[in-house]
């Protein structure tokens, strides 16, 4: 039988950037064995990236989309951003961590090369057509991150946090399965385009069976993005991961997630928009809510910003609820904005980690600006930003979400997440108050190093041009998107 | 009425895999239940995932399994009582979840368009030609992936194994 399918080495090209990434990470195990000093092998994983970015960028002009491995891969604009976000994570991740995986005693070649495979994955997700490649590109950003999360055996709450991220990981990919079970048993197919021409065809837009396999895949994806009620495992991941792991995925995993949700819902399940909304948005609410108001309650930083970052997934979200395709671009934007601000903050809290201190607790930050007012003053910004004070970055992205909330009439969603912006501030607020109008209990020493200075210099400097000229920004994810 | 009993069989087996006390118990149970989810392999005309199926699964995972079990002195877990007083309400969520299913299940009134591997095409060439044939052409990208997940599988074994505590 004639399954009347070729492959061709045209179907090679999109996936270039994908194919270097994991080369990149081969590359780096076998260097992991010759190479004794781990900076390098830490460049060279930058070095991988750039090159992947690069792959990227040439492949980024070419203005048709791209449909290769018969519909299983999309090369569009939509990819290429998110892919863009992917890059700047790792090649960020890689910088702040070099130092700190010394000071934590757990500098191992593999590190490097689990980041680029988990940063594989996300790019195979943004890429999916189909929803098996889109299941395996989810399990094996996933898996990637369950062993970065455990990297510092020594220390219980890494092992806590790597078994915890594993389980309800497992149990959100059950559910992920079940919806692309449901939705493959009822429309008889797994690729995306072809799932929206059933849905039509087979006039089944309003089936219990597709509602149940929307659901799923919904609930699924709110594990990775940590929607409350499905966020159990964020904090305490967080908290227990070693920090530089914690910044690479409270950006990279979330960011996925929404591409995906964004790909799925949009493409997938388009006709059945005022079904998912109306699941979407008591899930917003809640996010909102909940991640704002628990993080006034905490005293570690690193569980602040797990609570910080559910708030934020609950802001994005309001672009995806709107459904259009300038919601889905202010959602982009917020999150390209998010990894800038969010990475600088993790920085900083990276820099006060020494030998034999742990410098997590909000308590540690008390009269931070006597000692080292630049680190404060990085610190003020990233936090303004957070909070969404103008003219930061953060103000910029979080003005773009709500005006397409309004704009498709969910004013009141606005508001509500207006006001509980203006409660997340007093968290933020909070550690620039302890940094500047607070004497210090003890001196603290940073500790410091070249790259980790760049990454802070960058998301710095991107923080304040993006808040003050948005339209740099604005523009490239509207080219991309609505192309 | 196959179907019956083998989804009955698979059920209870779940139940006996989960609640047995002793581990090597539990790890017997779950070759049965193993062998039952390839009878149900069978019942759906897919003779070389039931084949797979034993091989895999019951020669080869499973013997893992009980490896690990005599490597690790369990003795003292199975004193232990390995659930707190929380099956109940699990037990009801199960039942919900398992009522919400089912009425959905049955409003299953459209039968999608079959796809080009019907029952009479795969006999025809035989499932395991068929399933080499799709792998390895249409399906070739998710395949190289799930490569590389097993890569990570095992890089994360040995980074997380080897080291020691220091």
């Amino acid at each position: 039988m004639d399954t009347g399918f070729s492959i061709s080495l045209l179907d090679i090209r999109p996936i270039v950037p994908e194919i270097t990434m994991v080369c990149a990470g081969l590359i780096l195990l076998l260097l992991d064995l010759v190479v004794r000093k781990k900076e390098v092998v830490a460049f060279v994983g930058i070095v991988g990236a750039i090159v992947a970015l690069y792959g990227t960028f040439k492949l980024y002009g070419l203005s048709e989309p791209q449909i290769a491995f018969s519909n299983m891969f999309i090369l569009d604009g939509y990819a290429n951003f998110f892919k863009l976000i992917f890059y700047l994570n790792v090649i960020m991740t890689i910088g702040i961590s070099v130092k700190y995986m010394k000071v934590e005693k757990a500098s191992y070649g593999e590190y490097y090369a689990l980041l680029l495979f988990s940063t594989t994955g996300m790019m195979i997700m943004a890429s999916a057509g189909d929803l098996i490649v889109l299941y395996l590109g989810l399990e094996l950003m996933a898996l990637s991150t369950y062993i970065l999360a455990g990297l510092l055996r020594g220390q219980t709450r890494s092992n806590e946090a790597a078994l915890k991220y594993f389980f309800l990981g497992a149990f959100s990919s059950a559910f992920l399965l079940y919806g692309i079970a449901l939705t493959y048993g009822i429309t008889g197919t797994t690729n995306i385009s072809d799932i929206a021409v059933s849905l039509l065809t087979l006039d089944i837009v309003g089936n219990p069976v597709t509602m149940l396999g929307i659901i799923f895949i919904i609930v699924a994806f709110g594990f990775k993005i940590a929607l409350i009620p499905f966020h159990m495992w964020a904090p305490d991941v967080y908290e227990g991961a070693p920090t530089s792991v914690t910044a690479f995925m409270s950006v990279g995993p979330k960011a996925a997630g929404f591409a995906v949700l964004g790909r799925v819902l949009f493409d997938a399940f388009g006709v059945m928009q005022v079904q998912w909304v109306s699941i979407l948005i008591p899930l917003a609410v809640l996010t909102m809510a909940g991640g704002s108001i628990i993080a006034l309650a905490q005293t570690n930083i690193k569980r602040m910003l797990a609570y910080s970052s559910i708030a934020h997934a609950g802001y994005m979200l309001l672009g995806i609820i709107a459904g259009t395709s300038i919601g889905l671009t202010s959602t982009v934007n917020y999150l390209m904005i998010y990894l800038f601000m969010n990475m600088g903050a993790f920085a900083i809290v990276i820099m006060m980690r020494r030998e034999g201190f742990q410098g997590e607790n909000i308590e540690d930050y008390m009269g931070l600006a006597k000692d080292h007012p630049l680190a404060s003053a990085l610190m003020l910004v990233f936090m303004f930003s957070l909070a969404g004070i103008p003219p930061t970055a953060g103000f910029i992205g979080k003005f773009y979400v709500f005006m397409a909330a309004i704009h498709e009439g969910y004013t009141y969603l606005a508001i509500i997440a207006v006001v509980f912006s203006a409660v997340s501030a007093f968290f933020y607020l909070r550690i620039v108050v302890y940094m500047y109008m607070k004497d210090p209990k003890e001196s603290v020493t940073l500790t410091t190093s070249p790259s980790l200075s760049i990454v802070l210099a960058v998301t710095a400097m991107m923080v304040l041009i993006l808040g003050i000229f948005p339209s740099i920004l604005l523009n490239l994810v509207r080219y991309s998107i609505l192309g | 009425m196959f179907f019956a009993y083998f989804a009955g069989m698979l059920t209870v087996l779940s139940v006996l895999v989960v609640t047995r006390r002793n581990p090597v118990h539990s790890v017997l149970w779950m070759l049965v239940l193993f062998v039952h989810i390839a009878g149900l392999y069978l019942f759906l005309n897919a003779e070389f995932m039931a084949a797979i199926q034993i091989i895999v699964y019951a020669g080869a995972i499973l013997v893992l399994f009980l490896f690990v079990i005599m490597l690790l002195d369990l003795k003292k877990d199975e004193s232990v009582r390995k659930f707190q007083n929380q099956w109940f309400l699990g037990l009801v969520i199960g039942l919900i979840f398992m009522v919400v299913l089912v009425s959905t299940a049955s409003k299953i009134t459209v039968i999608p368009p079959l796809g080009e591997y019907s029952v009479d095409a795969i006999k025809s060439e035989g499932s395991m030609m068929t399933i080499g044939k799709i792998l390895y052409t249409e399906y070739l990208l998710p395949f190289e992936i799930a490569s590389l997940l097993l890569l990570v599988a095992i890089i994360g074994a040995v980074v997380l194994a080897k080291r020691r505590i220091e």
